[in-house]
C-alpha cells in the first residue's frame, strides 16, 4: 500500500485529502439526516438504518484518511527529518508538504469522529 | 465581593440553575460540569504560563516543546472535546423527550402574539380549554407542548422547568416538559419580537395533581363572580369585540381570553401585580404600559366606568 503512489509525487492535490474526505463525510451525514428526518418515508426507513449509514460512511471516510495519513507520513520521510523543512530546495519543499499533509490528515480524522458522534447517541428525530 | 451579585443568578422564579424540571435539572447539570471542568482547564493554563514565565531563562529544548504543543494543544484538547461533546449528546435524548401523544397527559396550545400568549389545554377527552399569559401544569405529569405563532418569532421558554423552543408563524413546534417540583415561575419571550417584547412574559403554575384537575375543572365553566357588576360596562364598550368572557356574549380571540383573569399571577402577560389598579390602568392605556401593545387606550371614558370594569374583571376568579 505504502507504494500505491509513486514516491516522488510533485502535487499539492494530496494536501487537501484528508479536509475533501472530512467535507464529504459532514455533508453526506449532515443532508442525510435532514432528508430523512424532513421525508421520514420516502425510502421505507426507520432511524437505526440511517444510524448505520452514518457508521459506514465513517469507517470509509476513516479508511480513505488513514490512507492519505499514511501516504503523507511517507512523503514526509517517516519522521527521519525534522521540522521546520524551510530550506529552498526540492527535498525540504517535499517534505514540508509532506508534514503539513499529515497534520491536515490527523485534524480530519478527529474531525469525522466528532461528526458521526452524535449518530452514537440520537435514536430519532424530534418532529 | 462581586460574588453575591454573581449567585444571585443561581435561584428564583427565573433560573435555569434553580431547576424544578426533569429537562432543566439535565442544563443545570451539564451546565456545572462545565464550569467545573473550564475551571480547571484555566487553572491549567494559567499555572503553565506561570511555570513558562518563570523559568525564561532556562528553555527547554525544541523536542521538549514539540512533545508539549503535540500533548498539550493537540492530544489533550481533542479528548477533553471528545469527552465533552459525548456527555452532551449523551444528556441530549433526555433534553428533548420524544413523548408521543399517549405518553402526555395533555396537550398545551401556546400561540406567541405581539405581547401575549393565547393558551388552550386540549385534554384526552378533546375537550379544549381557553386561557392567556399563565400555564399552569401537574406535577410529576408529562405535558405536550404545541407551539405556534400569529405574527413574528417568538420563543417559548420557562428556565426553571426546561429549555426554550422558538414559536414560529406557520409551524407547530413541539416540545414536552415534565415539572418535578411544585412552585411559580417566570417565563420570558426569548425571542426578540418587537417594541414591548422585554414586557412580554408569563407564569408557570407547577401544581400538585389534585390540584390542577380541581383548578382546570373551574376554569372550563364560567367564574363565579360573571354576573357582577361592571359586567354591563365592559360590554356596552365594546370590550368583547377583541376579548372572550365565558358566560358572557364576549366570545373573540383577538386579545386574550379574560375569563378568569382575576385569578391570574399578573395583567398585561407578566408586567403588572393583579390588581384592580393595575388593571385600571391599563385600560385607560395600554400603550403607556406595554407600547405597540394592539388594544387602544379607553382613558376617554369615565373613570368610575374603568373602575367598575377593572373591579368586575378582578372578581372572575
Amino acid at each position: 500500500m505504502i507504494r500505491l503512489l509513486p514516491r516522488e509525487v510533485e502535487s499539492l492535490w494530496t494536501l487537501f485529502t484528508a479536509p475533501i474526505v472530512w467535507a464529504l463525510h459532514f455533508l453526506i451525514c449532515y443532508v442525510g439526516a435532514a432528508i430523512y428526518c424532513a421525508k421520514p418515508g420516502l425510502l421505507g426507513l426507520d432511524f437505526a438504518a440511517v444510524r448505520l449509514g452514518i457508521g459506514i460512511v465513517t469507517a470509509l471516510a476513516l479508511a480513505l484518511i488513514l490512507l492519505s495519513t499514511l501516504l503523507a507520513w511517507r512523503q514526509w520521510g517517516f519522521g527521519t527529518y525534522d521540522p521546520p523543512h524551510d530550506d529552498a530546495t526540492a527535498h525540504s519543499r517535499r517534505r514540508f508538504q509532506g508534514f503539513a499533509t499529515l497534520l491536515l490528515s490527523g485534524l480530519s480524522f478527529v474531525a469525522v469522529i466528532f461528526v458521526a458522534l452524535p449518530a452514537v447517541f440520537l435514536t430519532e428525530c424530534l418532529r | 465581593m462581586l460574588a453575591p451579585f454573581a449567585l444571585c443568578g443561581c435561584s428564583g422564579v427565573q433560573s435555569a440553575l434553580d431547576p424544578a424540571g426533569d429537562e432543566s435539572a439535565i442544563v443545570a447539570n451539564l451546565f456545572w460540569v462545565m464550569v467545573i471542568g473550564g475551571a480547571f482547564i484555566w487553572i491549567g493554563v494559567i499555572g503553565t504560563l506561570l511555570f513558562a514565565i518563570s523559568r525564561r531563562e532556562r528553555p527547554v529544548s525544541d523536542a521538549g516543546a514539540g512533545r508539549l504543543i503535540l500533548w498539550g494543544g493537540a492530544v489533550f484538547p481533542s479528548v477533553t472535546l471528545l469527552f465533552l461533546l459525548a456527555f452532551a449528546l449523551w444528556l441530549m435524548p433526555g433534553l428533548r423527550p420524544f413523548a408521543t401523544p399517549a405518553d402526555a397527559s395533555m396537550t398545551v396550545e401556546v400561540t406567541g402574539k405581539q405581547f401575549w400568549w393565547q393558551v388552550a389545554y386540549r385534554l384526552p377527552d378533546g375537550s379544549r380549554v381557553a386561557a392567556a399569559n399563565e400555564v399552569r401544569l401537574p406535577v410529576g405529569k408529562r405535558v405536550e407542548f404545541a407551539l405556534e405563532s400569529d405574527d413574528v418569532i417568538h420563543s417559548f421558554w420557562i428556565p426553571a422547568l426546561g429549555g426554550k423552543m422558538d414559536m414560529i408563524p406557520g409551524r407547530r413546534n413541539r416540545l414536552s416538559l415534565l415539572a418535578t417540583k411544585a412552585g411559580t415561575f417566570r417565563a420570558p419571550c426569548a425571542e426578540y419580537c418587537g417594541t414591548s417584547h422585554a414586557l412580554m412574559a408569563f407564569s408557570a403554575v407547577a401544581m400538585e395533581p389534585s390540584d390542577f384537575d380541581a383548578w382546570l375543572a373551574a376554569q372550563a365553566e364560567p367564574a363565579a363572580g360573571v354576573s357582577g357588576e361592571g359586567r354591563e360596562a365592559f360590554l356596552r364598550n365594546g370590550c368583547g369585540a377583541c376579548h372572550r368572557v365565558d358566560g358572557t356574549e364576549a366570545n373573540a380571540t383577538i386579545g386574550p381570553d379574560l375569563s378568569h383573569v382575576g385569578s391570574r399571577k399578573t395583567i398585561g402577560a407578566g408586567i403588572l401585580p393583579n390588581t384592580e389598579a393595575a388593571i385600571a390602568s391599563f385600560i385607560a392605556n395600554p400603550g403607556a404600559i406595554k407600547p405597540d401593545a394592539k388594544m387602544p387606550a379607553f382613558g376617554a371614558l369615565p373613570a368610575a366606568e374603568i373602575d367598575a370594569m377593572a373591579a368586575w374583571l378582578k372578581g372572575l376568579e
